[in-house]
């Protein structure tokens, strides 16, 4: 496993989440965020709650997809359940407030050329670098 | 609302479009996204490929939806973006990085990690508690004018 072939997996990868987001848009006329698509099942009833449930079920399938052609997917999930609670709740309260993740600011919003986005993106990459930072001081 | 069928099976395909390059980019494992933000220890920033190939495409695509003006299955495309760069945009964002770069896993790699690692679903109980602490906290979805 060498640098390249991971950039090549990654940009492949990522061209497919692009599609994705697009047809999402072209077909449906939404943003693909998937903090936007949970909350929007956990909370009051959406209009579009079958699409926003079919797209979230899609994703496990999706990556039972790729296992299935002989894709490698072994995620190696080493925090500890302490951690798993507390970055949940951060993960979940913090994309509702600033109404975006990954996703929905990092691929969708940039791609609109939102300034919002573009601001979102840059806090949530150096506060994840810097949270990785300190965990490798303690 | 009625069920369209061209809105269901567009939501079903773009959510394994989605799964299948998360899987493929290695986005879906802690453990990369942990060492993609790692750049004080042993760095790999091969993930950045992650959103350089997303991007462009996402670009295109939302030109083509502007340039039809409305959406395939019919209905309005959202609204030009905010501007506003305020408090709560940018506290969000913090917090959310926190909690990615301490677990290494945002949402959508969630809702795949869990099938290979079970741990994952008290990741996801916890973030869905997050949200519905948010929604309780500020219920009132407008920016305080002195934020900003």
């Amino acid at each position: 496993m060498n640098i390249v072939h991971n950039l090549v997996l990654a940009v492949a990868g990522g061209a497919l989440i692009g599609l994705a987001a697009g047809l999402f848009m072209l077909i449906e006329g939404r943003i693909m965020g998937a903090s936007s698509l949970v909350a929007g099942l956990v909370g009051p009833v959406a209009t579009m709650w079958r699409e926003n449930a079919l797209l979230l079920i899609g994703l496990p399938l999706g990556a039972l997809l790729f296992a299935a052609i002989g894709g490698a997917v072994a995620p190696h999930l080493a925090a500890p359940p302490l951690a798993l609670v507390v970055g949940g709740l951060l993960v979940g309260f913090g994309t509702r407030l600033s109404a975006g993740c990954t996703s929905g600011h990092g691929v969708c919003g940039n791609a609109r050329l939102s300034p919002r986005s573009m601001a979102a993106t840059a806090a949530f990459m150096l506060a994840g670098m810097a949270a990785v930072a300190l965990g490798r001081l303690v | 609302m009625n069920a369209n069928p061209l809105r269901l099976v567009g939501a079903l395909g773009c959510g394994l479009l989605f799964g299948f390059g998360l899987a493929l980019s290695r986005m879906v494992d802690p453990a990369v996204v942990r060492g993609f933000l790692d750049v004080t220890g042993d760095w790999d920033p091969s993930l950045a490929g992650v959103m350089a190939g997303a991007i462009p495409v996402t670009f295109v695509f939302y030109r083509i939806a502007a340039r039809r003006g409305r959406a395939l299955a019919g209905g309005a495309l959202p609204p030009a973006p905010e501007r506003t760069i305020d408090r709560r945009l940018v506290g969000g964002a913090l917090l959310f990085g926190i909690g990615w770069g301490l677990v290494g896993l945002c949402p959508a790699p969630a809702l795949i990690a869990w099938l290979f690692q079970p741990w994952a679903l008290l990741f996801i109980a916890a973030m869905v508690a997050g949200m519905a602490i948010q929604r309780r906290v500020l219920r009132e979805p407008v920016a305080d004018p002195a934020c900003g």
